[in-house]
């Protein structure tokens, strides 16, 4: 009993310490413990950690926040951009034209930067045979490897792209966090790693199974013979990335995965531990993305990932349900993406200046979010993409579209078709994907995470989305692979197609562009972020036109300022790259943060809230206390945290506690008020001064010689009675009561 | 602070559900709703009582309406209120009653109007202008109807996309339940709600007496029905609302026809109900898991085995099956189907579970055929058919009311939507059970109830914290259980929030210019600037000891045998303390604040004297404890003086 209360003192000091002293079986026990403890702790502050910054909409940040005791990781992304470095399998369609046409004289954008490179890579020769030649790993975010699994305990996940690394981390058996995620995020996301397995699997059964758990390529001596630009890819500036590389997870371990997921509708609220009440609202990028508000007895914080103002297929970004945040982690780099390309960006426009004068203007803020020209500037992108797509096919190419964002391949698909069929055009489009049907078949059956001219379709009796129609008609065709055989027998060029991967590295894009590479009618459109001068490399007769199209992906910084100022947080977590192009935003408490750097965030509030019961309140009896005018009361009650409040009840009332509560009196007994008050109660006194050794603290000694013997010590900090007799020694302690103050 | 609730309708009756609940300043309608059994006014909840100043409308004077599903009884008398009346605030529903209201709201205007020659009560137009004021919400979605007002659906059962709301004002917080189903059936899922605080739950309690065994049972003896008809080469007509059950039935027929590979055609009446069907498959998420789960391979809402019906079809030879609406036999297509097969006795009628009075169905339910039925003053038909009654209601029954009631543990319960002397004995249920105050208003009574209402104090860290030693001794005490983080999380599942109780005892300081802020004592001293005072009481006392040696005389204390007096006291004390609270060490033992030890001093300033009895070599008991534990300090000594130890 009494080391059990020992350690627990040293727990409530020294909580790390605490940590080593447990053994192992204990420690799932003791953990919560532990994580209580610092829930209340005053001597932690919230900490930040940026892992990976990420790159654009594939391949999203990743952070870690410690908050109240809990460390929470946002996201859980893979960067399968990296997958340039490895070659596609070697693929002989026996039906490549043989003209031959010169390489890259088509090439219609961007080329200005790939033939820059050019120049500078002389020295060493990039060419297809560079590329590694084995099966593909996939890249994670390295730094999140270096943090202790077992430490973490919830996984936000923002989107579906921020999921595809999470089945490394749920098939650890040390994994033992809460994982939250929308239902359609969930949804789509296991869509996304199950289309994934299924398009390695192809590539697993070329090289067969791997012996070796470290394959020849990630030797030092073989890295160090790749060309420069590989090198980086694989193994980062300072060689540090090459811990993130993983071999790819199994059908299996996705499942695993998805059971770990609980799945969240948008603004609904999930407690985590009673401390922390969690919610996701829609940030608008794509169907099942989402921000994250954190509220926990000591700070609200929110979690804004990249959201944008202008959604054609998803439900519109939720800003104002993120109102009343103490902190604000704006994790949204899309803006430094679109300001390394320094023609894009020109200055502010003259809208924002106005604003920062007169900050209490919500409604002109409100008006300068909601400006649609983002919107229009993305549907003249489409009505150009899908003019160029028409243009193809007229001339007899086929359209290549390897694109993965959902609302813009949905928004397209409906403008291609719309085109096609008013230019009486009969050409087939084609959905190549091991999960084209499900993907399909879901999207009709989700109007809550669609935007309101979707919904209205579901008011109105029509099915969400006219693939159905489509299918019927049979101008449009769904295919789980690329070899199914009933694909050879409908097959017809030109044709456009959807398919993944958008690396052309993996999956069916990449035995179709070999095909059309060399046809100077065909199309390929592509997202922009992918190196064009490693992308195709291994593709040799590049005479297909390739559109490199970049599509919203966040918010732009006039409006990210604009919104801090409608939220008005305390402190904005900002990332220092975007400081660097941005002064705006220092008339905010703004900490600017970049990658694999930790810091604390200062405490915001000394005190907690917490809200008392009224009858509880009302059951108090309360005491004025001396000059300040304060009145005080002792009150005892059972606290709860639930909801990341405190709350405090009129609790039940353990048997085993004692009757009374100890008391506490403030103040001094005066010898001549005590002796007044004594005779007043017929008490009869005589007193004797004693002094002690010291001479410092003068005692007082009252003889009570009626009604029976007792003797009352009086000094500065304390009176003691002494008498056989119950009712005497009450009758005084109530006299002396009465000079002191007693709460 | 009270909760005021003015039942317009559903008092003590089915149809035209409305509640007007007045929280903290808001106020909100839960459903509105028309009643089935009457043509005149009553047919409307009585909007006049909704209390308003008299300058003020109806929509300065209510927060919002919500509306629970898309059943007439719940919704009928919407677009009269927002069209008609001028309510324009806002309006929430789920996204299928959304979708599905106005398809059942257009029904019911053309049964009324077009067939009945009514005068209509309000027009399409109305329809589609008060369904574009509507706000669609999500299952679980929290919504913040305004600054203090949060909303939230929870899954109902009952028929698609019926919900339960919880409706949250400042720290008083009510649900109303609507229509529910607290058992899965074929196409839907059972209510589902979270653990909440709450002051008042209004619940409906249309079976609030009856006990139902498994649906499967009656499921069974409705196909054996409809098959034994078809098989004689009869009709079935299968009168229904265009929503909800005919799509229920329609599934478990379609199910039954594709394994039994029947060929007898089921029709549809009308485009109507196909066409829910539409809606039905876009809004399949709000089935049950198993109808849910199979929507990428076939959706089972695509019936194989359904068709259109023509009105030739109705005196066609031939087996059949017919779904019509409206579902009582209140006048329509049902009704018009129902004229020509009833007379002949290889046909068969099957009745919902619930028929409003004066409908055709309810006066069938009583009866016993061959009978006869008056349709309108002229009209009387001979009903020679079958008559199947569908016993497999999608309201809750007693047992799912109680179980509900138990899960929220509301501080009060109202009842609605049932009949009186029903209501009358579950509110004496739910009374002697649970202990919670239970009303069944009639309509236009107001019950009010007081509210939850919570102190905001700032809290010192220093309390928060010394909040946590309590909770300690709880999780020790009980790791030699099964109580392990595990179970925790077992527990955590199907709760909202994880509870952990900790004993807080602090001081709640008030002053003229801060808020209420609540400390720890220690910090109280620092405060006040006033120094700390102890008062305590000693007493000192001689022991009993009745050790005497052959003589009779008594044996000397030797110092050796002090200890062992101290621990023999220990012992007796044990008794009567529980072993949390009494400690023993060498020189003294402790009772809360209580020390006592053996007197070494020669004259002691507490000591009291012995008596007749006393001996130099008597053992005197020194006693000290502080003011707070004076009683039990009191307590302790008279026990020990009452103890005979012994000396040796
Ligand atoms: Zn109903
Ligand atoms: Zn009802
Ligand atoms: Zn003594």
């Amino acid at each position: 009993m009494a080391n059990s209360f020992c350690s627990l003192t040293s727990l409530l000091l020294y909580p790390s310490t605490f940590w080593l002293e447990v053994s192992l079986t204990d420690l799932q026990h003791y953990r919560s413990i532990l994580l209580k403890v610092e829930d209340f702790s005053l001597f932690t502050l919230m900490k930040f950690t940026c892992l990976s910054e990420g790159k654009g909409y594939h391949f999203p940040p990743c952070h870690i926040l410690n908050l109240c005791g809990f460390q929470l990781l946002f996201d859980c992304p893979l960067d399968l951009s990296a997958l340039s470095v490895f070659s596609p399998l070697p693929i002989n369609l026996s039906s490549v034209p043989d003209q031959c046409t010169s390489v890259c004289t088509c090439e219609t954008s961007l080329d200005s930067e790939c033939g820059r490179k050019k120049k500078q890579k002389v020295e060493k020769l990039l060419d297809a045979s560079s590329l590694i030649h084995a099966e593909p790993w996939y890249k994670t975010v390295k730094s999140l490897r270096l943090w202790n699994i077992s430490f973490i305990d919830v996984v936000f996940i923002s989107s579906p792209m921020g999921m595809l690394g999470l089945p490394f981390l749920t098939r650890n058996k040390d994994f033992s966090a809460k994982v939250y995620a929308t239902e359609a995020t969930a949804r789509l996301g296991k869509l996304m790693m199950e289309e994934l397995v299924e398009m390695h699997k192809e590539i697993l059964q070329f090289y067969g199974p791997q012996e070796s758990s470290c394959p020849e390529w990630m030797r030092w001596n073989e890295i160090e013979l790749l060309p420069s630009a590989l090198k980086e890819i694989l193994s980062g500036r300072d060689g540090e990335d090459l811990g993130g590389w993983m071999p790819l997870y199994s059908a299996a371990d996705v499942s695993e995965c998805m059971r770990k997921v609980q799945s969240l509708k948008y603004a609904e609220e999930a407690c985590y531990n009673g401390t922390l009440s969690i919610k996701a609202f829609s940030s608008g990028l794509d169907i099942g993305t989402c921000n994250w508000s954190i509220i926990s007895p000591k700070q609200n914080i929110t979690y804004l990932s990249s959201s944008t103002f202008a959604s054609a297929t998803a439900t519109k970004f939720d800003y104002n349900a993120l109102h009343g945040s103490d902190v604000i982690i704006f994790s949204d780099f899309s803006a430094s993406n679109v300001i390394d390309k320094k023609d894009d960006y020109n200055g502010f426009s003259p809208g924002v200046s106005k604003l920062s004068g007169e900050d209490d203007d919500r409604e002109s803020i409100t008006e300068f979010l909601l400006n649609t020209d983002e919107l229009a500037e993305e549907s003249d992108k489409l009505a150009f993409l899908c003019s160029c797509t028409l243009d193809s096919v007229k001339a007899g190419g086929s359209v290549l579209i390897p694109i993965a964002r959902l609302g813009t391949v949905l928004q397209l698909l409906e403008h291609i078709t719309f085109s096609l069929q008013s230019s009486n055009l009969k050409v087939p489009i084609f959905i190549i994907s091991s999960v084209a049907e499900e993907l399909l078949a879901l999207l009709n059956v989700i109007p809550e995470w669609l935007c309101k001219q979707r919904q209205d379709k579901l008011y109105s009796g029509q099915p969400l989305f006219d693939f159905m129609d489509l299918l019927n008609e049979k101008r449009l065709f769904l295919f789980p692979a690329i070899h199914s055989p009933k694909l050879l027998s409908i097959w017809q060029e030109p044709c456009i197609v959807f398919c993944p991967h958008w690396s052309l590295r993996i999956g069916p894009a990449v035995h179709l562009l070999q095909r059309w590479c060399a046809d100077e009618n065909s199309l390929l459109v592509m997202e922009e972020g992918l190196d064009a001068n490693i992308t195709f490399l291994p593709f040799k007769l590049m005479a297909i036109k390739v559109l490199q199209c970049s599509f919203l992906s966040g918010m732009k910084l006039q409006k990210a300022e604009s919104l801090m100022k409608l939220l008005k947080p305390k402190y904005v977590l900002f990332p220092e790259k975007l400081k660097q192009i941005e002064s705006c935003l220092r008339s905010f408490s703004c900490i600017y943060y970049s990658e694999n750097e930790t810091f604390g965030i200062p405490k915001l509030k000394d005190c907690s809230e917490v809200d008392i019961a009224i009858d509880l309140a009302c059951q108090l009896s309360h005491t004025k206390l001396g000059k300040e005018n304060v009145s005080v009361a002792r009150m005892k009650g059972e606290l709860f945290v639930e909801q990341g409040k405190n709350r405090l009840l009129n609790g039940n009332e353990h048997s085993g506690s004692s009757q009374t509560r100890p008391f506490l009196c403030l103040g001094g007994v005066n010898l001549q008020n005590l002796l007044t008050t004594l005779q007043k109660k017929g008490i009869t006194t005589r007193v004797e001064d004693v002094t002690t050794t010291d001479g410092s603290d003068k005692t007082y000694l009252v003889h009570v010689l009626e009604p029976k013997h007792a003797l009352i010590e009086v000094s500065a900090a304390r009176t003691k009675v002494s008498t056989g007799d119950e009712s005497l020694s009450s009758n005084i302690s109530e006299a002396i009561c009465t000079i002191l103050n007693v709460i | 602070m009270a909760i005021e609730c003015l039942i317009l309708g559903a008092g003590q009756e089915v149809g035209k559900s409305c509640v007007v609940v007045t929280i903290n300043g808001k106020r909100i309608m839960f459903d509105c709703g028309m009643h089935m059994g009457y043509l005149d006014h009553r047919r409307y909840p009585d909007f006049s009582l909704i209390p308003r100043d008299a300058s003020e409308d109806f929509t300065s004077s209510l927060t919002c309406i919500i509306v629970t599903h898309f059943h007439l009884d719940h919704i009928g008398a919407l677009p009269y209120f927002t069209e008609v009346c001028g309510y324009k605030g806002p309006i929430y529903m789920t996204y299928p009653t959304k979708a599905l209201a106005p398809l059942m709201l257009e029904d019911y205007r053309k049964v009324m109007v077009d067939r009945r020659g009514e005068e209509e009560q309000f027009s399409s137009e109305h329809i589609a202008e008060c369904m574009q004021k509507v706000t669609a919400v999500d299952l679980k979605q929290t919504v913040q109807v305004d600054k203090e007002l949060q909303i939230r659906a929870y899954y109902a059962g009952h028929v698609l996309g019926a919900a339960m709301f919880y409706a949250k004002v400042g720290d008083a917080a009510v649900v109303y339940t609507g229509d529910y189903n607290m058992t899965p059936d074929r196409h839907l899922g059972a209510a589902q709600i979270d653990r909440l605080q709450l002051d008042l739950v209004i619940t409906e309690s249309t079976y609030a007496t009856t006990f139902r065994d498994s649906k499967y049972v009656r499921e069974r003896e409705f196909l054996k029905a409809v098959h034994n008809c078809v098989a004689g080469g009869g009709k079935v007509l299968i009168p229904s609302f265009a929503l909800g059950r005919a799509q229920e039935l329609c599934m478990l027929l379609d199910d039954y026809w594709e394994r039994m590979n029947l060929k007898i055609p089921i029709y549809f009446s009308a485009g109507l109900t196909i066409q829910a069907n539409i809606y039905y498959k876009t809004l399949i998420n709000w089935t049950s898991q198993k109808v849910k789960d199979s929507y990428a391979t076939r959706n089972p809402f695509d019936f194989k085995n359904v068709c259109k019906f023509e009105r030739a079809f109705i005196n066609a030879p031939g087996p059949c099956v017919l779904f019509a609406t409206p579902g009582m036999i209140s006048g329509g297509f049902s009704l018009e189907v129902f004229r020509q097969w009833a007379p002949h006795e290889g046909n068969l009628v099957t009745l919902p579970g619930y028929c409003v009075a004066g409908t055709v169905g309810h006066r069938l339910m009583s009866a016993k055929t061959p009978t006869q039925v008056n349709i309108d003053q002229n009209t009387q038909i001979d009903v020679r058919c079958q008559i199947h009654q569908l016993s497999f209601s999608p309201h809750t029954d007693a047992k799912g009311i109680m179980d509900l009631i138990k899960f929220l543990s509301p501080k009060h319960v109202i009842l609605v939507h049932g009949e009186k002397p029903k209501m009358e004995s579950l509110k004496g249920k739910i009374e002697s059970d649970f202990g919670i105050q239970c009303y069944f208003p009639a309509n236009n009574e107001t019950v009010s109830i007081p509210s939850t209402h919570y102190v905001k104090a700032d809290a010192s860290s220093t309390f928060l914290r010394s909040t946590l030693s309590p909770n300690f001794k709880f999780l020790r005490a009980s790791s030699g259980g099964n109580f392990s983080s595990d179970d925790m999380d077992m527990i955590a599942k199907p709760v909202l929030q994880v509870c952990d109780d900790r004993i807080a005892e602090g001081i709640l300081t008030t002053g003229r210019y801060q808020n209420p802020k609540i400390i720890h004592l220690k910090e109280l001293v620092l405060m006040s600037g006033e120094e700390s005072h102890k008062l305590q009481f000693a007493l000192c006392f001689p022991a009993r000891i009745t050790k005497m040696d052959e003589n009779g005389k008594l044996i000397p204390l030797a110092q050796e045998f002090v200890p062992s007096l101290l621990h023999q006291l220990f012992s007796k004390l044990s008794n009567e303390f529980s072993e949390a609270t009494i400690q023993e060490s060498d020189q003294n033992i402790q009772i809360e604040s209580f020390v006592v030890s053996i007197c070494s001093k020669e004259k002691c300033p507490h000591r009291v004297s012995a008596g007749p009895h006393d001996i130099s070599e008597a053992v005197y008991f020194c006693c000290m404890w502080s003011a707070a534990d004076e009683k039990l300090g009191w307590k302790v000594i008279s026990i020990m003086k009452k103890l005979e130890l012994s000396n040796g």
